[in-house]
């Protein structure tokens, strides 16, 4: 039977996706984001192995709260690291009429996330710069990738939110903002652009893991400043 | 019965017998809108709400009491009229001669009203001393025939809370019937009752409630002369909005200054209200904004109701509560929804007037309750913390739909079915007089089966619960037996003449019994169960002081059924074991998992327990996981709740759930959707309670240390609100202890 590594379980989101979210946070990532919040989701060795059964039966305890909108979200770490874990568990959560959202970073596509893409309802895409330096630089991938990931959900139609983290100096500029409305335009699949305040909530996590915390300088982003920058999408 | 002040009613049986139910729903006219029809508050609105606030920061300079009558004993006509503003109020009449003076109540017992006297600097006056030199108390006449074991657990806290030196309350007079039916219809039918009962056999029983009928046809007749005084014939029918409200209004207060119960609640009137708003607005003699100044006139009242406690009393419930309970919403039997506009004008208090603690707003949750009004409530959650919810479909089953709560929990039939407070036992402490074969290790105190003490060097969970169910039974027997006493003297000294007078003559009774700190039970029996837990004895005494807990194991608020199901068996062992011992009076036996906020004190009082909870360490309020233990999030913690049944709680199961306003969503509107779906999630898994606070923990922090700056932040803690600056400091400090719920 197949199993993942999940990092931990959240019985209550409603920043990831639409309305009321259980949220399962997978273990491992390959990418190395400078903005990342959760680097304890990054070692793929770690965290506690489940099946998709085990999972979705905490998910389904919550199915009352969801009401029409709400469902569960995967995150992580890289979920599309673990295909055919998500695959079994969208699969049990679609039998039940539970709906699914993705929360990923687009960076690898292949046939086994292909297959999960076809059971997932949004999915949360977070394109995290628009230049392909800052990618190569700030993530360590190419950002071709991100838009053959987005291409494909555009052809395939499924709802797709952007979301990108607001740092500053690298893309709190009013022009970052209006190539996201532009890809809004080319991509009728992207039903929603969110901007998120870049934050230091996790820098104790940085401290307890002994890894060092490349934007620890850079100022926390303001709700106000992400007033502002809203105002171009 | 006819009367010209029912002109333009629908007809119904109401009119031939005392039914106000019938009348509501042969009359309401349910709401399914939003607030948009609402109107804010007046000036002269303005003006005495100014007045009310600069009178309660006097009562605060004045060390909490602003004034004392202690020449009279209080009752129905013992003061000349009172008023806030003569001049401007819509709804009037006070407890005694004067805003927020208080009036003394020794029936319940005359050293609880002189110690409060004393505690603010006053003096009994000679005159009640003497009176009550040459008659019984209630608290007299419990401790006459109390038991040495009764006292030996009241001790040692393991009952306790329990309503022995005060008014018992909980107990919701019908107000309504006074405004619909007038007082001398209510006289005749009460009169009648005593005729029929007349022609029975002359038994203990039957003399006993002839003379009961008795007393509350005089204090109807008194209720009547107090309506007189403030210039009003209640004789009659109320015929109007404005009467319907004072007439209401009266009876409560007519309760209030005749008893000072630890919980006097109101009962479930905005629907009823409706009736005569509705017919009046149609009539064209009133406004939206005079409808509104109405209820805030009446609820303004409400705020102003004061009862004369002791400090020990304030510290125990932070400030000095009167759980004036209002209950509002809930669907009818037939499917229509009792929600109305005036329901939507009673929550508009909170804003009219802002947030406070009371009138204790409860919304009667339903998922079927209209869209507009569900998410009406949850804006104002979130604007004010001062609401708490209660599962209708759940409660319906049991009391119909006119039922109302009193205090927190305690849903009952108004009008035809009252409650015996029974206050809790602390089943912390039970687990550890177990394991202590029958010593209290906090007080030292012998009481229980004598047996040794379970000194074995890891504890087996199977031996262990043998031997607590041993103490289980011994406990719920001496618990009935207790609170038999209790009411039996309390029926015998101090009748609730004015509130029973508001029922129906064959009133049905339940005798509420409570648990306290059921999750630092539960997770303590988990840890024997699935963890390795050793005792540590103290060479002195020989008793276990402490334990010794490796491994981890399952805790209660993470939707994990190997514990919420020891936490399940609990309540229904505790409720079938109670059953076994006959109640006073026949009452119906019923069980509620609460706290109020003396889960501070439970604490203080019970030693270390397996769990890892420190000597000293407060409780989690009610039903709620112990803090921080949640690691799931918050509706893996709802969902353990609402696995306890409320078959066998059916006095009740609060839950106080603190979130950050970020958790809820970004924008008010996202907020607003998502706690309308956490509401209606949480409820159509049968839970039965929750209080919704929306703040962040650092409010609470600036507001512990800068009081001044806070004067009005309501938060609920346990089935009522509290104004959070009242609360000791230790009482602070655990509130803030608990679990926020934050972003992931």
């Amino acid at each position: 039977m197949v199993t993942g590594r999940i990092h931990s379980f959240q019985s209550l989101g409603t920043a990831d996706g639409p309305g009321v979210r259980a949220v399962v946070f997978m273990q491992g990532c390959p990418l190395r984001c400078a903005c990342c919040h959760n680097p304890d989701t990054w070692d793929f060795n770690r965290g506690t192995e489940v099946t998709p059964d085990e999972i979705f039966r905490k998910i389904k305890r919550l199915k009352s709260y969801f009401g029409e909108e709400g469902g569960v979200t995967v995150s992580g770490g890289e979920p599309l690291m673990q295909p055919e874990f998500i695959k079994e568990l969208f699969t049990l959560c679609k039998t039940d009429g539970i709906t699914t959202a993705i929360d990923t970073s687009g960076c690898v596509l292949n046939d086994k996330i292909k297959e999960v893409l076809n059971l997932t309802d949004t999915v949360l895409l977070d394109y995290k710069y628009v230049t392909d330096e800052l990618y190569k630089t700030k993530v360590g991938t190419e950002k071709s990738k991100v838009d053959e990931f987005l291409s494909y959900l555009n052809s395939r139609n499924i709802d797709t939110w952007l979301r990108q983290v607001i740092i500053k100096d690298l893309n709190n500029n009013e022009n970052s903002v209006k190539v996201l409305k532009e890809l809004k335009q080319k991509y009728p699949c992207i039903k929603k652009t969110e901007l998120l305040p870049f934050k230091k909530l996790c820098i104790e996590k940085y401290e307890k893991l002994g890894i060092p915390f490349p934007l620890a300088e850079t100022p926390e982003t303001s709700k106000k400043e992400i007033e502002e920058l809203e105002k171009y999408l | 019965m006819n009367f010209e002040q029912w002109n333009g009613f629908v007809d119904g049986e109401w009119r031939h017998i005392i039914d106000v139910r019938d009348f509501i729903q042969r009359n309401y006219t349910p709401y399914h809108g939003d607030d948009a029809f609402l109107k804010g508050a007046t000036e002269r609105t303005k003006n005495l709400t100014k007045k009310f606030y600069d009178l309660c920061e006097e009562e605060k300079k004045a060390g909490g009491v602003l004034d004392i009558d202690t020449e009279h004993v209080s009752s129905l006509c013992s003061y000349a009229p009172g008023y806030l503003d003569k001049e401007n109020e819509l709804i009037v009449g006070v407890q005694t001669d004067a805003p927020l003076k208080r009036g003394v109540h020794p029936f319940g017992g005359i050293r609880m009203a002189r110690e409060a006297c004393k505690a603010y600097g006053y003096e009994l006056s000679q005159k009640v001393e003497d009176y009550f030199k040459y008659r019984t108390t209630h608290n007299d006449g419990v401790f006459r025939i109390y038991t040495d074991e009764m006292r030996a657990a009241r001790h040692c806290a393991l009952l306790t809370g329990l309503p022995d030196a005060y008014g018992r309350g909980r107990i919701i007079g019908d107000y309504r019937r006074v405004a619909l039916y007038g007082i001398d219809a209510l006289i005749e039918k009460k009169k009648e009752d005593k005729r029929t009962l007349g022609l029975e056999n002359a038994t203990a029983e039957s003399m006993n409630l002839l003379e009961e009928l008795h007393k509350q046809i005089e204090f109807l007749g008194l209720l009547k002369e107090m309506g007189k005084m403030y210039g009003f014939d209640i004789s009659r029918p109320a015929q109007n909005a404005k009467e319907a409200i004072q007439w209401t209004y009266f009876g409560y207060l007519a309760a209030n200054k005749e008893q000072n119960g630890a919980a006097m609640s109101f009962g479930r009137t905005s629907t009823f209200f409706d009736i005569y708003i509705e017919r009046d607005i149609k009539a064209g003699i009133l406004t939206e904004e005079e409808a509104q100044e109405l209820i805030d006139d009446l609820v303004l009242k409400l705020r102003m109701c004061r009862h004369l406690r002791t400090p020990e009393y304030n510290e125990l419930f932070g400030g000095d509560p009167m759980w004036i309970t209002e209950s509002v919403g809930g669907m009818g039997e037939d499917n229509r929804t009792l929600v109305t506009k005036t329901s939507f004008r009673m929550l508009n208090t909170l804003r009219t007037l802002g947030p406070a603690p009371e009138p204790n707003l409860t919304v009667l949750w339903s998922y079927r309750l209209p869209e507009g009004f569900k998410k009406f409530c949850a804006k104002l959650s979130i604007e004010t913390d001062a609401i708490q919810y209660e599962n209708d479909d759940l409660m319906r089953n049991d009391y119909g739909d006119d039922y109302a709560i009193a205090c927190c929990v305690s849903a009952m039939k108004i009008g035809k079915q009252m409650q015996f407070f029974g206050a809790r036992t602390n089943l912390a402490k039970l687990l550890l007089l177990t394991l202590n074969g029958g010593v209290d290790n906090v007080f030292g105190t012998k009481v229980g089966p004598q047996m040794d003490v379970m000194n074995d060097e890891v504890l087996d969970y199977n031996k262990v619960m043998e031997r607590f169910r041993v103490y289980l039974a011994w406990l719920c027997r001496l618990y009935v037996n207790t609170m038999n006493s209790i009411h039996f003297m309390h029926d015998k000294y101090a009748y609730e003449r004015t509130q029973l007078s508001l029922h129906n003559t064959d009133v049905e009774r339940l005798m509420a019994f409570g648990v306290a700190g059921l999750s630092v039970i539960a997770d303590s029996l988990s840890a024997i169960k699935y963890a390795k837990v050793s005792p540590i004895i103290d060479e002195e005494t020989g008793l276990i002081v402490d334990f010794k807990t490796e491994g981890d194991f399952p805790k209660f608020g993470n939707d994990d059924d190997r514990v919420d199901l020891i936490a399940q068996n609990l309540i229904r062992d505790t409720i079938t074991e109670l059953r076994k011992t006959p109640t006073y009076r026949n009452a119906k036996h019923t069980l509620s998992v609460l706290t109020i906020t003396s889960n501070v004190v439970y604490g203080k009082k019970t030693g270390a327990t397996p769990d890892g909870r420190k000597k000293g360490e407060p409780f989690a309020p009610g039903a709620n996981p112990m803090h921080n233990r949640e690691v799931n999030g918050a509706l893996a913690s709802l969902n353990s709740v609402a696995k306890l049944s409320y078959c066998d709680a059916r006095d009740g199961i609060s839950n106080t759930f603190s979130i950050v306003p970020e958790a809820l969503g970004n924008s008010m509107d996202d907020r607003v959707e998502n706690l309308v779906s956490i509401l209606n999630g949480y409820f159509l898994n049968n839970a039965h309670h929750i209080n919704v606070n929306v703040l962040n923990r650092e409010t609470l922090l600036k507001a512990y240390e800068h009081p001044e700056d806070y004067p009005n932040l309501t938060i609920r803690v346990s089935g009522y609100a509290v104004n959070f600056c009242k609360l000791s400091k230790e009482q602070q400090k655990e509130v803030i202890m608990r679990t926020f719920h934050e972003a992931v």
